[in-house]
């Protein structure tokens, strides 16, 4: 069935959306930073479903590399998955210029690096599946996490446009909003337990929507609701408010 | 956070760090709180119960497998049923497995289990190459038969206090069918069940249902099965869609009336004497793992097991005053299991030794605990032992008398200072 790759590979929910895709009889390239810390799972995956897994390293932030980076990839891959991810402490996000670009840069800027390349490739081959993980933080913005939020709004339009430029050629483009996850980012947090999936819940989800081609997708399926009462609080009653 | 274990008794309030790849975990050990590591939840009584928990099921990839000699490498969060789905398929089966494969490999290391193939093949440490261990001080040794073995014997069977165990090699065996040729033989009297132990030893798995409300004359009457692994060549296998108990049942549910009735219906429904039957591993092994949250049978209240086992040559005396003493008081056991051991292994505080052990789940209800005080003094009095891995409340003074190596796990204990920083309420409890 050919390689998913999936960049960030190293975040637990992206661990999760691996599995599900080799179960499912994909083959993987995991990209990440210090992509060795990834060999015990590549390891994992061949044993557990006889699909072949290759750690390949990636720095999101070095976008003079991602040309390269993709060039060397033998055997292109069939679609790819992003769940690159970075959320600071809110103080010191807003405090800090270089913490506000670290947001900035991650969330948006070093993965509309790559997938520009990549939309380019698949464009042409006419075929391929294109994932981003957003955020619902990027349907509104709240004090608690705006920068963040922020990001992730510019990563949701920037996948909306892609999709739209794209449709013509066959090129499935999904955009993925999780609410509350139960991961390494989150687990300081103290989350509503109804409320907050777990990674292999997620990436069950988006395994499901990219198979049926949808175009956007909330996880858990409740937070399609839930946002769409936020959005609609009028912002002269929002901005007093503190959720 | 409350995490149970298998017995939902007793519950507490507690603090839960999840070890996956984290490097923090010696800051964590260095801290002056002292922790219990936790797997799958499965012991039945204290024994990975404590206000701070280092839950290590996350951690649990498959590291490495060599299928010229069947060495299977994995981290300690793996599950025994996570082996299974992935190699029955291929030929290879778990060399010893307890009753059940919702355990960690970290935790069927730490309570030494064993199945039942356990006279001739042993405890769980039997498979085991070797294992890395995390100490107190966050060096990571090796242990094996062969190197830090006082560390080898200790952990194994050491109910999680000597350190988190990391990862392990342990070794499958082959097998050509995921099928057991299986022979089920009836008995009328306890007598009749130790003669049929006996008499089909030789079979690699036995064990033994035993109904324990019959008195009199039928006192000790089992259904003992016996088998091996096929040689059909069926290896076709996918994990089953599994019954589940969706909430606490009320605790009058499980009363001596209804025991009775089970144990009338499940004895009676057998055909008398010797029969043969094939069926799968899943309903060989594993029974009960057919059913998601059993142990909400027993109400929210909770149940505990009582598990001991008696040398060979006063088994069955003791298992007559024990069952006679157990039917006397009116308190039923839906689950009565009997099973002959082969001898004990060097271990400190593994459970088997060569003899017969009973095991019997028990509501938690007023009386109960006084009940089985007085069958602790009838284990005593025939030189036999409780299991830590299913025990919520044997006293430090029983314990003791069983157990003839503590006096090393505590002097290792204290050594690395182990007895600072690992503690569960079980091994407060019994000062371990």
């Amino acid at each position: 069935m050919g390689y998913v790759l999936i960049v960030g590979a190293k975040s637990d929910m992206a661990k999760a959306i691996a599995r599900h895709y080799a179960e499912n009889g994909y083959d993987l390239y995991l990209a990440s930073r210090q992509s060795q810390e990834l060999e015990a799972f590549a390891s994992d995956i061949s044993i557990r479903t006889q699909q072949t897994a290759k750690c390949i390293e990636l720095d999101i932030l070095d976008y003079a590399s991602h040309p390269s980076f993709y060039a060397a990839l033998e055997g292109k891959p069939v679609g790819v998955i992003s769940a690159v991810g970075y959320m600071g402490k809110q103080e010191d996000v807003q405090s800090n210029f270089a913490e506000t670009q670290k947001t900035i840069d991650t969330n948006y800027t070093g993965i509309v690096s790559l997938f520009n390349i990549i939309a380019d490739d698949f464009e042409q081959r006419q075929s391929g599946f294109i994932v981003g993980i957003s955020s619902v933080a990027g349907d509104r913005g709240r004090k608690n996490n705006y920068i963040y939020g922020a990001a992730k709004a510019g990563f949701t339009a920037y996948l909306s446009g892609l999709r739209n430029r794209l449709h013509a050629t066959n090129v499935h483009v999904l955009t993925v909003k999780p609410g509350f996850v139960a991961t390494k980012m989150t687990e300081d947090l103290d989350l509503p337990e109804k409320l907050t999936a777990q990674p292999n819940e997620v990436a069950k989800d988006i395994f499901n929507a990219q198979q049926k081609g949808k175009s956007v997708i909330y996880t858990k399926w409740m937070w399609k609701w839930i946002m769409l009462i936020i959005r609609n609080i009028p912002e002269w009653q929002f901005k007093k408010m503190s959720i | 956070m409350a995490l149970d274990s298998w017995g939902k008794y007793p519950q507490i309030q507690n603090k839960v760090f999840s070890f996956d790849q984290n490097k923090t975990l010696p800051d964590l050990l260095d801290e002056q709180d002292e922790w219990i590591p936790f797997g799958n939840g499965r012991s039945y009584g204290d024994s990975a119960l404590s206000a701070n928990i280092i839950n290590t099921k996350p951690r649990n990839y498959f590291l490495a497998f060599d299928s010229h000699n069947g060495l299977l490498h994995v981290q300690a969060g793996v599950l025994l049923s996570e082996i299974l789905d992935i190699f029955v398929p291929k030929g290879w089966f778990l060399k010893i497995s307890p009753g059940t494969k919702l355990i960690t490999v970290g935790g069927a290391i730490a309570s030494d289990v064993h199945g039942k193939n356990h006279h001739v093949a042993g405890c769980f440490s039997e498979c085991l190459d070797t294992f890395r261990l995390m100490l107190p001080n966050g060096e990571i040794v090796t242990c094996s038969k062969q190197e830090n073995t006082d560390l080898f014997h200790a952990t194994c069977g050491g109910m999680g206090l000597t350190g988190i165990i990391l990862d392990a090699k342990i070794t499958l065996k082959k097998i050509n069918s995921k099928n057991i040729d299986q022979t089920t033989i009836k008995t009328t009297n306890l007598k009749e069940t130790f003669e049929a132990f006996e008499k089909y030893k030789d079979k690699p798995y036995s064990v033994a249902w035993i109904d324990c409300l019959a008195k009199g004359k039928r006192m000790g009457r089992s259904l003992l099965t016996v088998g091996d692994f096929s040689n059909d060549g069926d290896l076709a296998y996918q994990s089953k869609k599994k019954m589940n108990v969706p909430f606490n049942f009320p605790s009058v549910a499980l009363n001596t009336w209804s025991i009775k009735t089970f144990n009338w219906l499940y004895y009676g429904k057998t055909q008398k004497g010797v029969s043969t039957q094939k069926v799968d591993f899943d309903a060989f092994f594993y029974p009960l793992d057919a059913i998601d949250n059993w142990n909400r049978i027993y109400g929210k209240g909770g149940f505990t097991q009582y598990q001991f086992i008696l040398p060979k040559s006063v088994s069955y005396e003791g298992l007559d005053e024990i069952m006679t003493t157990i039917s006397h008081s009116g308190k039923g056991s839906f689950l009565a299991v009997l099973k002959l051991y082969g001898p004990a292994n060097e271990n400190y505080l593994s459970f088997p030794i060569e003899g017969y052990s009973l095991a019997l789940d028990f509501k938690i209800e007023k009386g109960l605990f006084e009940l089985l005080n007085r069958l602790d003094q009838i284990v005593l009095k025939y030189q036999g032992r409780i299991y830590l891995a299913k025990d919520v409340r044997v006293s430090k003074e029983t314990f003791e008398q069983g157990y003839p190596n503590i006096g090393k796990f505590r002097a290792l204990r204290r050594k690395y200072k182990m007895d600072q920083t690992f503690n569960s309420l079980q091994s407060r409890r019994v000062g371990i």
